[in-house]
């Protein structure tokens, strides 16, 4: 029997959750990923990791998971690929513990649970406030320890370019960059899965890493792979605002009892502990009882706008409320938030357990993604598969607090077996394919290098990129108008123009770090015009995507999957979501589901 | 005017790995919460020095920002730190930048830390668990346990314990504090316990936890706070222990 090869790309939970079950089952990776993959951007998950292994007596289930993290999306998420990761998420949690996760523990020596945004139980597993990097570190080493096995082969330091398509649209391979030598490479694979997370980048400052661009995802648009609910992007409610990035202030603050509150009185600019407690006012808990400060991400971005640009309340004038943490117990918050209030402390230089944080929404999050099938992370295109956060499958129109580090290693576990099913089945393998199929896609982004390092212009991608940044962030975050939509989206058009002009102030041949971001900047440009007319075409508002002009959930009309594709141009299509398991009904969070 | 405030940086730029060390000065608009990461990136923005000649951006490592990725650490006048966490109004200027000195250089402020990762296969840094399928929870474990090891589950791989430590250099291959800390965090835990000899073989002989000759920069500068030094000296004592009865534990 030949043995089959498999190509995983991006090295963060996902792609090293894919790369273990893939090594398991006795295939070699190759594990493509721009930066080391300890580095990727999975370390910068705060709060925590769901299951509902309900071990505080409060009749939590999987069936309850599920039914949050429906009506937490709104509707829009298809149910049987939900079910099967929530009732998956138990086991999941139990694997890492095996793989000596320091999660916080109980008197009784087991996990300890804590509360999240969009539900009412103690579901939330955790390690301190930097659950991602240690869920990352796991994996991580287990990798190593394939690695140190001779099982996966790491390309760290590549970032990768575009598949490698045969005459019949079945993907081969893919071409890569070495980011020292600027070699492009071709590489043969009888499968890849694409693992390659976030597109903050796009909006230029938001919570993500600076990998997280996007790029790979634009680069497989342009190569027929399809796009699904781009429009869904996730504003965190409490992040610092900084000009390089945003960085964010974990839901578990509010888990562990953090409270939202602004001054009453407009422009009040007394010391915050000062204002006696019947001068604040505590909106999420006003306005929404049963939730108070742990309603869903949206809805709790959308009430601070509220406060700040229409009810003018923002503290002392500025774009910012109070994430308050200062009632609780100094060593409740050290044992399980140290890592975040130590974030805000090296970056403000105030103790936020002696002063309550100033923080405003920020950029989280995508919940729109590549296209992939209910069943397999397969996308349209054979032979490339997606996980993670690159792909749209299980959040709907809002991701509830947590569910990002399970359906990661939940995506990436389904990916790998089932990349290494279709690589065992598929009649010709990869090493049959003629060389010059390789050749010529190669020889194409050669070209697009070669081009970008001689071509002379006025522009520089840094500006565009700012500028990019703006408009997306203006017009396409947390409230969308259809006119301001078709101005961001002219604006994106010429932007792309523009792009054509751009001149590299570094035309060398070693460790080019502006070719390699011009690059990317391409695609960014295209996946942010995808989730512009996304938006624009969405005529109602579900989960975070608000349109004052259409201010209700449309079932009639939307209850659909937008899908984008590249013909030449944009087009989308919708289908339908699959809603058999929970019928739709209205989304409330003042009240009890 | 505060508009006219400068910041001024100089960056020790390298071409490649062969190639002469050189510095070049830049003056930056000042704003407020700058840090190291903000003023390279102006630069990329604008690479024109302070005396007005063009060059190339600076090549640097940067991911998270918000120090917990451990990419960014560099020499920031003549400290290993990151350069993200980094605040430009608590640096005194010029500010300068340098790549750190025990890896090698790829281009200007970008060195290769993958001796870092070798390292942690060498001395087995991981639990080794039978498979990914469903084989129930794992061990229990104290919260006092959990509350010893998870700040060692903390370190980011950044380097900068190796940086300043003398024991590192041309004529000796420690291993650094980052990795012996390793050792001890999975040989705490009750499955990775299991196989403490192998991870305490491994940093026994030339290069291991016995090279270390107590200078202690290590814990000073770890910019997480690890105990390193209760580390070293806890895997030295597991070490030696091993050394002196693993023949009759066979």
């Amino acid at each position: 029997m030949r043995q089959p090869k498999i190509i995983i790309v991006g090295g963060g939970l996902a792609g090293l959750m894919a790369t273990i079950r893939v090594a398991e089952a006795g295939v070699p990776v190759d594990l493509f990923s721009i930066v080391p993959v300890k580095r990727s951007h999975s370390v910068c998950a705060q709060g925590g990791i769901n299951a509902a292994k309900n071990t505080k007596g409060e009749g939590d289930s999987p069936a309850k998971h599920f039914d949050d993290t429906i009506f937490g999306g709104d509707f829009l998420a298809n149910q049987p690929p939900v079910k099967a990761m929530c009732d998956a998420a138990p086991g999941i949690v139990d694997l890492l513990d095996r793989m000596g996760v320091m999660f916080n523990r109980t008197a009784e020596g087991l996990l300890d649970y804590r509360r999240f945004g969009g539900t009412l139980y103690h579901r939330t597993a955790f390690a301190g406030a930097t659950t991602g990097q240690q869920l990352l570190y796991a994996l991580d080493e287990q990798v190593r320890r394939f690695e140190a096995e001779g099982k996966v082969r790491k390309y760290e330091g590549w970032t990768f370019l575009s598949a490698v398509m045969d005459d019949s649209r079945i993907c081969r391979g893919l071409c890569a960059m070495d980011l020292r030598t600027m070699e492009v490479r071709a590489f043969r694979a009888d499968a890849a899965i694409f693992c390659t997370g976030g597109i903050g980048a796009i909006f230029g400052r938001s919570t993500n890493s600076v990998v997280c661009t996007g790029s790979a995802q634009g680069a497989l648009f342009l190569q027929g792979v399809d796009y699904a609910n781009g429009e869904f992007i996730q504003v965190h409610p409490t992040a610092i605002p900084g000009e390089d990035k945003l960085r964010l202030m974990s839901e578990s603050a509010r888990g562990e009892g953090g409270r939202v509150w602004v001054p009453k009185r407009a422009g009040d600019t007394r010391p915050p502990l000062t204002i006696p407690a019947d001068e604040r006012f505590y909106f999420l808990e006003e306005w929404y009882p049963k939730y108070g400060n742990l309603v869903p991400r949206d809805i709790a971005t959308r009430a601070i706008h509220k406060v700040v640009f229409e009810l003018k309340l923002g503290i002392g004038g500025d774009a910012a409320v109070y994430l308050d943490l200062t009632h609780i117990p100094r060593e409740t918050l050290d044992r399980k938030l140290e890592g975040i209030l130590e974030i805000y402390e090296k970056f403000l230089g105030v103790d936020p357990r002696v002063e309550p944080m100033k923080v405003f929404p920020g950029m989280h999050y995508t919940m729109g993604g590549i296209w992939i099938d209910n069943e397999n992370q397969a996308t349209n295109v054979p032979g490339i598969y997606a996980a993670g956060e690159c792909e749209y499958q299980y959040h709907g129109g809002n991701r509830l607090g947590a569910n990002s580090l399970v359906s990661c290693i939940y995506g990436g576990g389904v990916a790998g077996p089932a990349a290494v099913k279709y690589s065992r089945n598929i009649e010709k393998g990869c090493e049959g394919v003629d060389a010059s199929v390789f050749e010529r896609e190669r020889k194409r982004q050669e070209e697009t290098n070669q081009r970008l390092v001689t071509q002379d212009g006025s522009e520089n991608p840094i500006t565009i990129w700012k500028e990019m940044g703006q408009v997306m962030t203006e017009h396409v975050t947390v409230t969308r108008h259809n006119k301001n939509l078709q101005q961001a989206d002219a604006a994106l058009q010429s932007l792309m123009e523009r792009y054509r002009k751009i001149n590299l102030s570094d035309r060398t041949k070693w460790s080019n770090q502006t070719l390699n971001f011009a690059r990317e900047l391409y695609n960014m440009l295209v996946l942010a015009r995808v989730i512009t007319l996304g938006a624009l075409a969405r005529n109602e508002s579900r989960g975070a995507h608000y349109k004052p002009d259409f201010p209700e959930r449309d079932d009639k009309n939307w209850l659909k999957t937008t899908r984008a594709k590249w013909c030449g141009k944009i087009q989308l299509d919708y289908e339908p979501v699959d809603i058999s398991l929970i019928p739709p009904r209205p989304r409330r969070y003042d009240v009890a589901k | 005017m505060a508009e006219n405030k400068k910041v001024i940086v100089r960056v020790k730029r390298q071409a490649g790995p062969k190639d002469a060390p050189r510095w070049e000065e830049f003056a930056l608009d000042w704003r407020p919460s700058m840090n190291v990461i903000i003023c390279l990136r102006d630069i990329a923005e604008r690479p024109v020095t302070r005396d007005g000649k063009a060059t190339t951006p600076v090549s640097y490592e940067s991911n998270c920002l918000e120090e917990v990725c451990g990419s960014c650490a560099m020499v920031i006048n003549g400290k290993a730190r990151m350069a993200c966490s980094a605040l430009v109004d608590l640096l005194e200027q010029p500010i300068r930048l340098e790549p750190m000195t025990k890896f090698p250089v790829v281009r200007d402020l970008a060195v290769d830390r993958s001796v870092m990762f070798e390292n942690l296969k060498r001395v087995k840094a991981w639990i080794p668990i039978d498979g990914t399928y469903d084989l129930g929870e794992g061990p229990r474990m104290a919260p006092d346990l959990q509350t010893k090891a998870y700040p060692l589950s903390r370190c980011i791989s950044c380097g900068s314990c190796l940086e300043v430590c003398p024991q590192v250099n041309e004529h000796n291959q420690f291993i650094g504090a980052a990795i012996i800390s390793q050792v001890r965090l999975f040989n705490m835990h009750p499955t990775g316990a299991m196989h403490a000899r192998e991870r305490l073989e491994a940093v026994m002989g030339p290069g291991g936890v016995a090279d270390c000759a107590n200078a202690q920069n290590c814990v000073q500068i770890c910019p997480k706070d690890i105990p390193l030094t209760e580390s070293i000296a806890e895997v030295n004592r597991q070490a030696i222990k091993q050394a002196i009865f693993g023949w009759l534990m066979g």
